[in-house]
């Protein structure tokens, strides 16, 4: 081939390619446009006066800006009797979220340390059932868990709820961890055995500090799965104790007369809010976390 | 003195497979003990079960004169150096160290003068900061062994410290380890597969074959006295030739007869007056093969042979022929004459040959 012909081919090439990376980033685009539209629609319903919706356009942007509906959605919208807003229920299900999500990432952390290093007879089979728990709908179990739950005496209590949280979330977290812990090389354990250090020692001195990025990704999972829960806030709670998604339920479902859209899309955002602020300030780590390695070291 | 290390019958199964089958060994006070045998041959699970990491499936097994067959690792006073060094990822260099000191509960100020000592002598003072990732194999190999080292135990276990290591960095270890020994006087128990690593160091050689001992010995009687066929090829480089051969009894000696591919077996006279079997294979070193008058020693016997490939390796020359259906090497001087496709004479040092019986493969001498 000669010089030519050949700078001419691969020209072609470069063309081909930048055309095809073009392409690609259209339908990239056309995509998040997609995915971004609700966002967009509510977010601009509830900056609305009810008055604007109802003559306006369901996509054009508010002529005039209002936080009224965030006020009402906040603090004064009706969930039935009561009209306190959702400001209870979301410290519900932070009171609820939060420690669910520590105990069973904790928890999730030391199964995994025990299943990956410590290998005790049948530690296939118990890993093997824990899996088999991450499979269970959840429809199943929601009447052993109310008998059980009626049993422990927390039946409807926050503890309660945080109890379910933590057990039904325990098959993922020892998955996580456990995966991430089989990639540890087993003679760290045997070094740090040698050196003296006992079970928690190891675990605490050794294995948790590698852990981070497989903790975020926990984390953001356990986070998202408990706050976005419904199934387990509606069977499982009582008045005063319901988390925040029942209570969205409640104000969209339970409005008589006019439809408040602008309030109920300014309470579904307060609801979506902190899994959202979760992955934007640990979402960095998730990916990381996902395709992490083992440890070099 | 009571040994340091003492392991009765020692028996070790996963599930239904033995992986070693009765272990006795014994080491005293100083000794340099080096376990060698080919890959997968159950080294690192002997000193894993010597550790206390493994527990053992019978036998006892006894430090210091007391039975450790049951006791924990924490408490069997021994410090280990593995192969992948697992040190610490998150911990500095320093943290490494003192590790098990901060465990064991030792006060800061004997934690500091015996990292400083350790850092000094192995001359990492300037990495005590660092993480183990930002160090270099060789670098990580030396705080593996200022972890071991600052713990001062009873017995350290080195488990193929050096397999990591470039060559050229693996010889040098292997003479600062050596060196370490004979300073400290201390006891140690070394695994390696390479059998070089372990004529170098060791005080005693366990060699060991598919979770069995072959033969435990000083180095000098490995290398000289192999107790069969196995620790014959397996110790030693170029390997030992072991040839087939004819006995015949002869007055007070034996005849040996090795077939030679020019149709005229090559006759070596046997005048130790031991009786051998009629079917034996001869083991000799490739240095006990020379030219002749290049080794004095009246058990010199020459013959004639053809020579297949000449290799020169610097100091020596090894040039190899066939006998009995075998390759032979002879180690010649560097200066022979020797050419392929020629004859040569070679002189066989017959006071230095081992007898094998080739169904059993033991040795016979
Ligand atoms: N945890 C284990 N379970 C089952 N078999 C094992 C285990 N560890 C080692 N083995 C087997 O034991 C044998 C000896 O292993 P090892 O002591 O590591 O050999 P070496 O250190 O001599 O190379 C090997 O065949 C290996 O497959
Ligand atoms: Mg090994």
């Amino acid at each position: 081939m000669t010089d030519a012909v050949y700078s001419e081919a691969r020209s072609q090439g470069q063309i081909t390619r930048l055309v095809l990376r073009w392409l690609l980033y259209l339908l990239l685009f056309v995509f998040a446009l997609f995915y971004l539209a609700p966002l967009f629609v509510m977010v601009t319903t509830s900056l609305k006066s009810l008055e604007e919706i109802r003559t306006g356009d369901l996509i054009s942007l508010p002529r005039q800006v209002t936080f009224d509906a965030w006020r009402t959605a906040w603090a004064s919208a009706c969930t039935g009797i009561q009209c306190e807003g959702v400001r209870p229920y979301f410290w519900n299900s932070v009171l609820i979220a939060v420690p669910a999500v520590l105990i069973s990432t904790l928890l999730g952390a030391i199964n995994g340390y025990v299943v990956a290093q410590w290998r005790f007879p049948g530690a296939n089979i118990f890993f093997a059932l824990m899996l088999f728990g991450c499979f269970i709908p959840f429809q199943v179990v929601l009447l052993p868990m109310a008998r059980m739950l009626g049993l422990m005496g927390i039946a409807g209590t926050i503890p309660g709820l945080i109890f379910v949280h933590v057990i039904y979330g325990l098959g993922f977290t020892t998955l996580f961890f456990r995966n991430y812990y089989v990639t540890i090389p087993a003679e760290l354990t045997k070094a740090a055995k040698v050196d003296g250090a006992g079970f928690f020692r190891i675990f605490w001195s050794i294995f948790l500090p590698l852990s981070l990025p497989i903790i975020v990704v926990t984390v953001i999972w356990q986070f998202t799965q408990i706050w976005n829960d419904f199934l387990f806030g509606v069977s499982f709670s009582q008045a005063g104790t319901q988390p925040i998604t029942v209570a969205l339920n409640n104000i969209v479902n339970s409005t008589t007369g006019v439809k408040e859209y602008n309030v109920d899309m300014a309470a579904a955002i307060i609801a979506g809010l902190p899994t959202l602020l979760v992955y934007v300030v640990a979402g960095k780590y998730f990916i990381r976390g996902l395709t992490a390695g083992s440890v070099k070291g | 003195m009571a040994p340091i290390l003492e392991i009765q019958g020692l028996y070790k199964n996963y599930g239904s497979t033995e992986i070693l089958k009765d272990i006795n060994v014994s080491i005293d006070a100083g000794d340099f003990l080096v376990l060698v045998g080919p890959s997968g041959c159950g080294k690192s699970t002997l000193l894993n079960c010597i550790a206390g990491l493994e527990p053992i499936s019978g036998g006892t097994l006894s430090i210091g004169g007391q039975d450790m067959t049951h006791v924990s690792p924490k408490d069997r006073d021994i410090a280990m150096v593995f192969q992948s060094y697992a040190l610490y990822p998150t911990m500095s260099v320093a943290k490494n160290i003192t590790f098990g000191m901060k465990v064991r509960g030792v006060d800061q100020q004997t934690q500091d003068a015996k990292l400083k000592k350790v850092a000094e002598q192995l001359q990492i003072d300037q990495l005590l900061h660092r993480r183990p990732g930002q160090l270099s194999g060789g670098q990580r190999q030396r705080v593996a062994m200022g972890r071991a080292l600052v713990r001062d135990p009873k017995l350290f276990l080195f488990d193929e410290p050096l397999s990591n290591l470039d060559a050229k960095l693996r010889v040098e270890m292997r003479t600062e380890i050596k060196a370490l020994h004979q300073n400290l006087g201390a006891t140690m128990v070394y695994v390696t597969h390479d059998q070089i690593e372990a004529m170098t160091l060791a005080t005693k050689i366990v060699v060991m074959k598919g979770g069995v001992v072959q033969q435990i010995g000083t180095p000098a009687e490995i290398y000289n006295r192999p107790a069969n066929m196995f620790v014959a090829d397996f110790m030693g480089s170029p390997a030992m030739n072991l040839i087939p051969a004819k006995a015949v009894k002869n007055g007070s000696g034996n005849t040996i007869e090795i077939e030679d591919k020019t149709g005229k077996p090559i006759v070596l006279k046997d005048t130790s007056g031991r009786d051998l079997p009629n079917n034996v294979v001869i083991g000799v070193r490739p240095e006990d093969i020379s030219e002749p008058g290049a080794r004095n020693g009246k058990a010199q016997q020459e013959a004639d042979f053809l020579v297949d490939i000449v290799e020169p390796a610097g100091a020596d020359t090894y040039v190899v022929t066939s006998l009995g259906g075998r390759q032979v090497t002879a180690r010649l001087h560097a200066e022979t004459t020797a050419q392929p496709g020629q004859h040569q004479t070679l002189a066989f040092d017959m006071a230095k040959v081992s007898y094998f019986d080739p169904d059993t493969g033991l040795r016979l001498n």
